[in-house]
C-alpha cells in the first residue's frame, strides 16, 4: 500500500451485482445445466415421478445437512450423524419387535438421535474436546453398539402405518420426506438468517473468542447445535427406516462424508464463519440430480463418486481460481 | 468475469454432455438389468460374464450390469429407482437386504418390469421368483459324491463341519446322510466341528488323522474349514492318502489344489449363475414362461428351473473345481 489517500466506497457493488455474483447463484447455474444435460442425455428424466423418486437420494441426507451447515458454520463437525442413523433405527427397530406403534418407534428415533447429541455435545463444550476427534470415537461407538445387538440379522416387521414416513405422498408426487424437507429448509433459514440465535451462530465462527466476549454464551449455542444435528439424523433415521422397512447395522454407512460434501459444496466454508441455508438446499439438488442422473445412463456407483469428487472440488476451486487471475 | 462464468459453464456442459452421450439407446431390445450387491467383486464381475453371455446367445439383449458401491440395501433402491425411470424390461438382483428392497422392487413390478432374485433373496413378496445357485439335496449329494469318486474301494471318510449349530451344513450333512447307501464302500466314520475358525479346524482335522489311521478323505462343506483341514494334511505330509474335498472358494483352494492335497472341491459357478439369471429374467419377459409354483423356466445350456411352492429354484448341483480348471477361477473368487 504505497497511496496514502484512497477513495473509500460506500460499498463495491450493487445489491444485483451482489446477488449474481454470489455462490448461491453459481450454484443455481450449475444446476440448472445439470438439470438441462440431464433432459438432453436420457428420454426417462424428465417425468414427474421419475424426478419423485429421484428426491428420495438426498432428502434424508439433506435434513442433516441443515444442521450441520450450522455446527459447521459455528467451527464444530459431526462425524458421527450416520451412525446416530444406526443406533436410533437398531433402537425403533427393537422396540417394533416387542409391539410400539408408529407414533412411539418416531418418538423413539428422535429420543435416541437427542441422546446421541447430548452426548457429543457434553463431551466436545463441557470436556472441551475437539469435536473431530470425539465424532470420530462416537462414529464407532454409536454403530458399534448396533452391531452388537444386531450382528448378521436384521430387524424388520415394523408396524402398519410406519412405512407412510418414507414412502407416503402428501400430495401427487409430493412425497412425505419432500415436504418434510422443504419445510425443515424454511424452519433452518429463518434460523440461521433472521433470529439472534442465527447471527451467534456467525459469530462464534468467526471469532469464539469475541462472541465471547459480546455475551454471547457460545457453549451453549454449540450445545444446541450438537442436539440439533442429533434431532435431525433422528429423523432421518425414522424415514430411511420407513422407507427400508428394515434394519441393519450397515445402514446410511457413510452417509456423514455425502452429508458433509453437500454442506461444503452448499458454500458452507469448511472452516466456520460463513455460509447458508439457500446453499445447501440447491447442493442437495444438485447432487441428487446428479446422481440420478449418472444412475439413469447405469454410470457405475464407484464413477459417480469421482463424479461427485471432481463436482465439489472444481465447484470450491472455481471461486479461488477466480480471485487468482483476478489478483493478477 | 461474467464472461469468464460463462466459459467455465460451457466447458463444464461440453464436458458432461461428451461423458453422457456415450451411451446410446437401443430400444428394440430386451433390456435386463443384472443388480448386484456392489461393483467391483469378483463373483459378481463373473457372473456378469455369463450373463453376457447369455445376451450373446440371445441376440437381442441388452445387459446392464450395475451395483451401489457399498454392499448397503439404500444404495441398491437407488439403482432400482434409476432402472424403474428407465423402464428396462428386467431386474435380476442379488439382494443386500431380504426385506428392505422389498417396496422399491414392487414398485417395478406394478410399472410392468419382471423381478426376479438370484443368489442372495428377496422375500416372495418383492419378486417373481428366486433362483438358487443349487439345493441342499444336490449339495449333500455332491459332497459326498467328490469323495466318492477317488475311492474306487471305498474306504472310511470324515466330516470337519463349521459349528454344530449351523443350519446351512446341518441340512448338507443330513441330506448326504440319506444318499449314503448310494456310496457303498463309503464309511463315513464321525464328524468333528471347527467351528468356521482356521485354527480350531486345523487342531480337529490333526484329531481325526491320530483317531483314524485309515481315513481316506475328509469332507469340509464349509470355506474355512476345507483351507484348515488341506493345510494339517499337507503339514501331516499325508498328501496322497488323504484327500480333502467338500464346498471352497477356487481362490482360496488353488494351492491345495496344485499339491494334490485336495483332488477336487465344489461351489456355485458364478458364470453359470449371471448366464441363467439372464435366461430366466428373458423368458419371463418374453411371456415363454410363467413365474408360478410348480412352473418350468428355461435357461439355456443349463437346461431349465422348477419353482417350489414359494416360486423358488435350484439351478444345478454345485460346479466341480479341479486341476483342470482352477487356473482359471482362481483369479475369479
Amino acid at each position: 500500500m504505497s497511496t496514502t489517500e484512497r477513495h473509500i466506497p460506500d460499498r463495491l457493488t450493487t445489491p444485483a451485482q451482489r446477488v449474481l455474483k454470489s455462490w448461491e447463484a453459481l450454484l443455481l447455474a450449475v444446476a440448472i445445466a445439470i438439470f438441462i444435460v440431464n433432459s438432453l442425455a436420457s428420454p426417462y428424466f424428465l417425468n414427474a415421478w421419475n424426478l419423485s423418486d429421484a428426491t428420495f437420494n438426498f432428502t434424508e441426507k439433506a435434513m442433516i445437512a441443515f444442521a450441520m451447515a450450522l455446527l459447521i458454520i459455528a467451527g464444530e463437525i459431526d462425524l458421527s450423524v450416520a451412525s446416530i442413523i444406526a443406533l436410533a433405527s437398531t433402537a425403533m427397530g427393537a422396540a417394533a419387535q416387542v409391539g410400539a406403534g408408529p407414533a412411539t418407534l418416531v418418538l423413539i428415533g428422535l429420543g435416541v438421535g437427542l441422546a446421541c447429541g447430548a452426548f457429543n455435545a457434553v463431551l466436545v463444550t463441557v470436556m472441551g474436546l475437539p469435536s473431530i476427534v470425539v465424532t470420530i470415537g462416537t462414529m464407532s461407538l454409536f454403530r458399534g453398539i448396533s452391531y452388537i445387538v444386531l450382528g448378521d440379522t436384521a430387524y424388520g416387521g415394523y408396524p402398519p402405518g410406519f412405512e407412510y414416513f418414507g414412502q407416503g405422498y402428501v400430495f401427487w408426487v409430493f412425497s412425505f420426506e419432500f415436504v418434510l424437507f422443504a419445510v425443515l429448509a424454511v424452519i433452518y433459514g429463518v434460523l440461521l438468517h433472521k433470529t439472534n440465535f442465527g447471527r451467534a451462530v456467525y459469530a462464534i465462527g468467526n471469532n469464539a473468542t469475541g462472541a465471547m466476549f459480546s455475551g454471547i454464551r457460545v457453549q451453549r449455542v454449540k450445545f444446541i447445535l450438537f442436539l440439533l444435528t442429533g434431532l435431525m439424523s433422528g429423523i432421518a433415521a425414522v424415514c430411511l427406516t420407513s422407507r427400508l422397512g428394515s434394519t441393519r447395522p450397515s445402514i446410511g454407512l457413510g452417509m456423514e462424508l455425502e452429508v458433509v460434501t453437500m454442506v461444503v459444496l452448499g458454500g458452507v466454508n469448511i472452516l466456520g464463519g460463513s455460509g447458508s441455508i439457500p446453499g445447501v438446499v440447491i447442493a442437495a439438488f444438485v447432487m441428487g440430480l446428479v446422481t440420478f442422473g449418472l444412475g439413469l445412463l447405469n454410470v457405475p456407483g464407484i464413477v459417480m463418486s469421482i463424479f461427485i469428487g471432481l463436482l465439489l472440488i472444481g465447484v470450491i476451486a472455481l471461486p479461488r481460481l477466480w480471485s487468482m487471475a483476478r489478483g493478477k | 468475469m461474467k464472461r469468464r462464468t460463462f466459459g467455465t459453464l460451457t466447458a463444464g456442459l461440453t464436458l458432461a454432455a461428451c461423458l453422457m452421450g456415450t451411451s446410446a439407446m437401443a430400444q428394440e431390445k430386451t433390456r435386463i438389468a443384472l443388480v448386484v450387491k456392489a461393483l467391483g467383486i469378483g463373483f459378481f464381475e463373473a457372473a456378469n460374464k455369463g450373463a453376457e453371455e447369455a445376451a450373446k446367445e440371445l441376440g437381442d439383449v441388452e445387459i446392464i450390469y450395475t451395483g451401489p458401491t457399498d454392499t448397503t440395501a439404500e444404495g441398491q433402491i437407488e439403482v432400482i429407482n434409476a432402472l424403474i425411470a428407465q423402464q428396462v424390461n428386467a431386474i435380476a438382483i442379488s439382494a443386500n437386504d431380504r426385506d428392505a428392497l422389498v417396496p422399491a422392487l414392487k414398485k417395478a413390478m406394478d410399472r410392468g418390469i419382471t423381478v426376479i432374485s438370484w443368489d442372495s433373496g428377496v422375500a416372495p413378496e418383492g419378486r417373481q421368483m428366486h433362483l438358487n445357485p443349487s439345493s441342499n439335496p444336490l449339495i449333500g449329494n455332491m459332497i459326498i459324491k467328490l469323495a466318492a469318486d477317488h475311492l474306487p474301494d471305498g474306504g472310511d471318510v470324515a466330516v470337519l463341519s463349521a459349528s454344530a449349530t449351523a443350519t446351512n451344513q446341518n441340512t448338507w450333512i443330513e441330506e448326504m446322510n440319506k444318499v449314503l447307501p448310494n456310496y457303498p464302500g463309503i464309511n463315513v466314520v464321525g464328524t468333528v466341528y471347527g467351528d468356521d475358525l482356521a485354527d480350531k479346524s486345523y487342531r480337529e482335522t490333526q484329531g481325526l488323522m491320530q483317531t483314524y489311521p485309515n481315513l481316506k478323505a475328509i469332507i469340509a462343506p464349509t470355506s474355512v474349514g476345507i483351507v484348515a483341514a488341506a493345510q494339517a494334511v499337507t503339514d501331516a505330509g499325508k498328501i496322497g492318502q488323504i484327500n480333502v474335498t467338500g464346498l471352497g472358494l477356487p481362490s482360496e483352494m488353488a494351492a491345495a489344489v496344485e499339491s494334490g492335497a485336495s483332488q477336487s472341491f465344489a461351489i456355485w459357478n458364478p458364470i453359470d449363475l449371471g448366464y441363467s439369471a439372464t435366461m430366466i429374467a428373458y423368458n419371463l419377459v418374453k411371456g415363454n414362461a410363467k413365474a408360478e409354483a410348480g412352473g418350468k423356466i428355461g435357461m439355456g445350456r443349463m437346461g431349465e428351473v422348477t419353482l417350489d411352492d414359494n416360486n423358488e429354484g435350484a439351478m444345478a448341483d454345485p460346479f466341480v473345481y479341479d486341476k483342470s480348471n482352477i487356473e482359471e477361477f482362481k483369479s475369479i473368487f
